[in-house]
């Protein structure tokens, strides 16, 4: 009996061949409430806590299989890596030193993939920064994606989604980072021209050129709830303001009241809104059909990360 | 000052940090004053309210009539705080993207100067959507149909100074600065440690020369020996020169051109190599 209650591989293993995504951990501490949560049923959950609808951050590869249809995505452009331009050296710092590092971590050389895929049926060119990267930071090489992912829309003539969680510009790129904001707004202008519809999915958080470029610049703003967004960092706000900042600060329903975005979407909701708002930009009429392949979508869309 | 009988070579970019920031360096209104005849100052938002961190108007710059935006810092304490130390709310981009319109409709010459040690960080100005207002004008500089010559004549700090800056031709005064962040900024950022802008401004590659070798300058003017403070008028006289010199390329320019030409010089910025190994994606159906 106590041999069972200790949770040794010699129990478990056995389930864990057919459902190889199951983390080691049973069970998932919620960043939001604390509160203990099987595993099995958090992930099923598309990683948002059941008790406090704490919206945990997905990696961008888990955002592609939970948001596009199935077998939908092709991923474009995975080679880009960057270049140390500045040769970025400091007493505390080695840029060149750090992308190895992080590309041995995460297996990708940069901060987002793009591609294109489909939601509800309609194909879309999509651009995901990955926050673990560098805090999805944007230098040349994600400035580099969003741009690509922009023309390839307007070439396509599909809508844009970006995926947006970024601490904003690379320090490690200078000027070049911050030349990519003007860089994806004249490749979004020539998506402008295209009249094709850009749309930004703002998550917890995003701040900086990024905020202060393409994520804001978008002809639909869609947050996730309590989503941090906004150009200063909190922190240095307060150090200007000299007073603690009130806890609605900066998040997705702040800046709804201010109307700076169009829809807070919970997760759970959210493929239901992309395929909605991206059927109105496409002359095919939805028909029931369309959403077959979704009835289990958040059920199932950690299965293939 | 003793920086005064050194060359440019020998200050640190810690250094010209400190020009960049001289409080006696000419700000904006110097060079409107000094380079346009009739100017009118066009203010306000029409949204909300005029910000003085940002100015702009009409006036005549060598005979033709062009729309003049740009930072403004004081040169005192009172002055600084009128203009919130350059530092623009999103009242000022809007004031900026209202004029930047204006001279496309009346086929007006855009000429912005940045000095700024970014945009204002303060509740209001998130509330008011200020990642908002310099996204908008990022996108409508890509756009616009009439020449834009954009000079940094102190400090460039990050989107806030950008939000004026995507030009056909990016001029830099010799010992300006323009910089994703501020050092201190970006110390604070990389390292959580803002007395380390020394080592930022050094690492961040902040300078004129720096940012030429980068393809991000078109052309470096070079100041009086010791900074553009000890001879005001000859550096106001030099930056007008550079941009009418500008000017007289872009103009022949229809505006298709221009917006190709723009089109091509921002999106060819930053470099990115195609790795050896390709990293495939993980998120193939299994």
């Amino acid at each position: 009996m106590k041999d069972f209650l200790r949770r040794t591989p010699r129990y478990f293993t056995a389930n864990r061949k057919t459902e190889q995504q199951i983390p080691e951990d049973l069970w998932h501490k919620c960043s939001g409430c604390g509160d203990l949560i099987p595993s099995k049923q958090f992930q099923d959950n598309a990683k948002v806590c059941p008790r406090c609808t704490h919206h945990e951050r997905l990696s961008a590869d888990e955002w592609v299989s939970y948001l596009l249809d199935l077998d939908s995505w092709q991923e474009h452009d995975a080679d880009l890596a960057p270049v140390d331009a500045l040769g970025f050296v400091s007493p505390k710092d080695n840029y060149a030193k750090k992308l190895e590092t992080l590309r041995e971590q995460t297996h990708r050389p940069d901060a987002a993939i793009c591609g294109v895929g489909a939601i509800g049926e309609v194909p879309l060119a999509l651009c995901v920064s990955d926050f673990a990267f560098m805090g999805g930071s944007m230098g040349a090489v994600v400035g580099e994606k969003v741009a690509r992912s922009a023309e390839r829309a307007a070439e396509l003539g599909m809508p844009l989604l970006t995926i947006n969680a970024s601490g904003g510009a690379r320090m490690h790129e200078g000027m070049l980072s911050l030349m990519q904001m003007a860089k994806v707004s004249v490749a979004l202008a020539r998506l402008g021209e295209a009249r094709q519809p850009h749309i930004s999915l703002l998550l917890d958080n995003c701040y900086g050129g990024v905020t202060a470029s393409y994520a804001s610049s978008a002809d639909i703003i869609i947050a996730e709830p309590r989503a941090h967004v906004g150009f200063a960092g909190p922190r240095v706000i307060e150090q200007t303001i000299r007073q603690k900042l009130p806890a609605d600060f900066q998040t997705a329903e702040f800046l709804l009241e201010h109307g700076m975005i169009d829809v807070v979407a919970s997760r759970a909701e959210l493929k239901s809104v992309l395929a909605r708002v991206l059927g109105l930009y496409t002359d095919k009429p939805r028909t029931e059909g369309r959403f077959a392949g979704h009835a289990n979508g958040v059920q199932s869309y950690i299965r293939g990360v | 000052m003793a920086d005064e009988q050194h060359t440019s070579e020998e200050l640190t970019p810690w250094d010209i940090v400190q020009l960049a920031r001289h409080p006696q360096r000419p700000h904006t209104l110097d060079y409107i004053r000094g380079l346009c005849e009739d100017f009118v100052e066009l203010r306000g938002d029409r949204r909300f309210g005029d910000d003085r961190a940002l100015l702009g108007g009409i006036g005549r710059f060598n005979g033709q009539s062009v729309v003049v935006l740009g930072h403004q810092k004081g040169s005192n304490t009172k002055e600084n705080i009128q203009h919130n130390f350059g530092s623009p709310r999103p009242e000022g981009y809007r004031k900026a993207l209202r004029l930047m319109q204006h001279a496309e409709k009346f086929g007006f010459p855009v000429l912005a100067f940045i000095d700024t040690p970014g945009a204002d960080p303060s509740m209001g100005s998130e509330e008011r959507g200020i990642g908002e207002a310099i996204a908008a004008n990022l996108v409508v500089m890509a756009e616009l149909d009439v020449p834009i010559v954009t000079t940094v004549i102190g400090e460039g700090g990050s989107g806030g100074a950008l939000a004026i800056g995507v030009a056909d031709r990016l001029l830099m005064l010799q010992y300006a600065i323009y910089s994703v962040a501020s050092p201190e900024a970006s110390a604070a950022i990389l390292w959580r440690d803002a007395s380390k802008a020394p080592d930022a401004a050094k690492a961040m590659k902040i300078t004129a020369p720096d940012l030429h070798q980068l393809q991000i300058v078109d052309e470096i003017i070079p100041e009086p020996a010791g900074g553009a403070h000890l001879d005001t008028a000859a550096t106001i006289a030099a930056v007008g020169a550079s941009i009418q010199r500008h000017l007289d390329e872009l103009q022949v320019l229809p505006g298709r051109e221009l917006r190709q030409r723009r089109y091509e010089k921002y999106r060819s910025i930053g470099l990115v190599q195609q790795a050896q190994t390709i990293v495939l994606s993980t998120t193939e159906a299994p």
